[in-house]
């Protein structure tokens, strides 16, 4: 701008211009909001369930029922194999790494719907929000894990056949993942649904038919071979496969499929976030 | 004086109409290439809220964004805020921006006052040590430390919005947006807010304040900005922008040609009425406190002479309660002849009338007595009052409190 020459310089703080594309999200006043992010973790953690009569219990019980009605439908009714798994591991171990990520998928994507109150009269970072839904859904999954820890140490003092091994360090690069792949997902859906409503009603659905093609309730081991290849495009099936193996020592996963996987899962959140920022800033126009 | 907001040909704009199935597939269309129909929505559907507005405010300045409805001035405001993105245009900031409107947003009713600060501070972006730093102020700024841990929903009202106005007010912005349009709470709270504008200003902060409160305005601010339909109609100090508010908007004189339901021999017929200033200049709106001309055009259709003519008028509120009345017979002022064009001006000096919307009926009688009239008519004419500075103090008593403004000197005797 041409600025009169006699003008000392001015550095502005802050610049406003128009909406812009994909991916110069600041980062950096992200990182600045970082207190925000763990406060609205803990807020979601906090107010979920304070007012509830078993409060924090809620998290140990959804996984363990859910298991056991899994356990009971898909192991003892439809008597699909385990590998020799105790039913309750096995089950266990798929719902634990896919709730993570459903969680994600399902709160990132009402991210606009759901904050338009305060969206609408305060600026912040709104990629906080997301994030502060990935380190909730950490919480829950670490509960969910020490569960899942006792319950191995049971059975393997039991003598299940169950090994765990040295990929368990893996479980960090396994959540990463999952969380980039949630938090893509979602946003992608968060940032249509300002527009097409119909999106939120489906978002649930969808997550529930995607687990149905994740190998949750199924072994890989079970889809014949010459098939196997399109549950691997799945980006869920490595990492949930992978999770298994390491706890429980079984699974079918080659490292090349948990390469293609990490590559879509980053893909994804990468039109993930470019799209939630460039919806974000237009958005309250719309809701 | 240093820049500290420069706005630069900023506009923004909108899509109006439904987004629904035929506009889905039209975007679809077009995104992909078709040619656009004449079946996808018309180009009037985009709305300019903002056209090519451009200003600067400089460290220190009170600035006051005043318009009316739909001027612009809430968009101006959620663009300067960052809540949503100009079209076109830019926007330099120097400084932390804070807007007053998000008193107690993100307040959470399960949460604890004390959480709750927290959370809000950090939503208004305040890290997590400096809102720990100033907690202890403000929870006993806020009046409320005893009920710290006690979740926010068991709060009154008014204990939630002090709570939060603690926050807001411990966030030392150097720049402070404000609307008070959305300045929720009660009048004691609006009272705290302007209050809080003054203490902002005297510290040589930044403050835009965004009203159509000409007291306000008058008091507080040093400059003021006149937003019309989306463009900066006028640009200048305080009182010269509260006055082109007032005389810039369809500031024509209301026509009663066409009234049908008038009464009267027709031997004269007021034709229009018109509000003026001081100065003569036609205004749209009335304001409390400052001088009012009101303009009754006529026309004489008749040779006769009426000796003791006497034009009255009736003010009432909107609901058809008396407010007063006057007429040029009680103020003793008689008028013999009757040019055959001419107006009947009554003046009100400091019009003691507080905001609202009153109704003006009139009668033109050949006497004060006996109500042979000429020419009246109930309902003439709608009579906005906009907020204006009465007191002389920048407080303002609303209609609630009563129909009309009355001034007084207070003092205290000692009586021994």
């Amino acid at each position: 701008m041409p600025d009169s020459p006699s003008a000392p310089p001015i550095t502005w703080t802050k610049i406003i211009v128009p909406a812009r594309n994909a991916f110069d999200i600041s980062w950096r006043e992200l990182w600045a909001y970082r207190d925000l992010i763990r406060l609205l973790a803990k807020r979601d953690i906090s107010a979920g369930y304070m007012q509830t009569v078993l409060g924090p219990f809620w998290f140990i019980l959804q996984p363990i029922l859910t298991t056991a009605v899994f356990s009971f439908l898909f192991g003892r009714m439809a008597k699909m194999g385990t590998e020799n798994i105790p039913h309750f591991l096995f089950y266990m171990s798929g719902l634990m790494a896919w709730g993570y990520f459903a969680e994600c998928v399902n709160k990132t994507s009402m991210t606009f719907l759901r904050n338009a109150p305060i969206f609408s009269k305060v600026y912040f970072p709104r990629l906080a929000v997301p994030f502060s839904i990935i380190l909730t859904n950490l919480l829950g999954f670490l509960i969910q894990l020490g569960i899942f820890l006792v319950a191995l140490a049971f059975y393997m003092w039991k003598g299940a056949p169950v090994h765990p091994n040295w990929r368990i360090v893996l479980l960090p690069a396994l959540l990463i993942q999952m969380a980039m792949l949630g938090i893509g997902t979602g946003c992608i859906v968060a940032s249509l649904t300002t527009r097409y409503r119909d999106l939120s009603l489906g978002v649930g659905f969808g997550v529930q038919l995607w687990m149905y093609a994740s190998s949750i309730v199924f072994p890989i081991s079970r889809i014949a071979p010459d098939d196997r290849w399109i549950f691997y495009l799945n980006p869920m099936v490595p990492v949930v496969e992978s999770f298994r193996f390491a706890f429980l020592g079984t699974g079918l996963v080659e490292p090349i499929h948990l390469i293609v996987s990490f590559g879509v899962s980053l893909c994804i959140m990468l039109l993930g976030l470019s799209m939630f920022h460039r919806t974000e800033q237009t958005a309250m126009d719309a809701v | 004086m240093s820049v500290v907001v420069k706005v630069e040909n900023l506009s923004k704009q909108f899509r109006l109409g439904m987004l629904n199935r035929r506009t889905f597939f039209a975007g679809l269309r077009e995104r992909f290439g078709a040619k656009k129909t004449d079946s996808s929505a018309p180009a009037t559907d985009d709305f300019w809220a903002l056209r090519d507005v451009s200003f600067e405010v400089n460290e220190g300045d009170v600035l006051g964004i005043l318009g009316r409805n739909g001027a612009g001035k809430s968009t101006l405001l959620k663009i300067l805020s960052q809540i949503t993105a100009p079209t076109s245009g830019r926007v330099f900031l120097k400084g932390r921006v804070a807007s007053l409107l998000e008193v107690g947003t993100g307040f959470h009713p399960d949460l604890t006052g004390r959480d709750n600060v927290f959370l809000n501070g950090a939503i208004l972006g305040m890290t997590r040590r400096e809102i720990a730093a100033k907690f202890d102020e403000i929870a006993e700024f806020s009046g409320v430390e005893r009920f710290l841990d006690t979740p926010v929903k068991r709060y009154s009202s008014g204990m939630k919005v002090r709570l939060a106005f603690a926050v807001a007010a411990h966030l030392e912005p150097e720049i402070l947006i404000i609307d008070e349009v959305l300045a929720v709470g009660d009048v004691a709270f609006q009272q705290k807010c302007i209050g809080k504008i003054g203490d902002v200003a005297r510290n040589g902060r930044t403050v835009l304040f965004v009203s159509h409160n000409a007291a306000a305005v008058e008091s507080l601010c040093t400059r003021g900005i006149v937003l019309e339909g989306g463009k900066v109609s006028f640009e200048g100090t305080q009182s010269q922008a509260i006055t082109a508010y007032s005389t810039s908007y369809g500031a024509a004189a209301q026509s009663l040609a066409d009234r049908p339901d008038r009464t009267g021999n027709g031997d004269a017929r007021i034709t229009s009425i018109e509000l003026r200033d001081e100065e003569g200049r036609t205004l749209h709106h009335a304001l409390s406190g400052k001088t009012l001309d009101l303009w009754f055009h006529y026309e004489r259709h008749s040779e006769r002479s009426y000796p003791n003519l006497n034009m009255r008028i009736n003010v009432t509120t909107q609901l058809g309660a008396p407010v007063f009345t006057q007429s040029n017979h009680l103020t003793g002022h008689s008028f013999s002849t009757l040019p055959e064009r001419g107006a009947f001006v009554c003046r009100i000096p400091r019009l003691p009338l507080p905001e609202s919307t009153y109704r003006v009926d009139y009668a033109l009688n050949s006497d004060y007595k006996h109500f042979d009239s000429l020419d009246r008519l109930l309902n003439a004419l709608e009579l906005h009052v906009e907020r204006g500075d009465y007191f002389k103090t920048g407080q303002v008593a609303g209609i609630k409190t009563g129909v009309c403004l009355v001034d007084a000197q207070w003092r205290l005797e000692l009586i021994p």
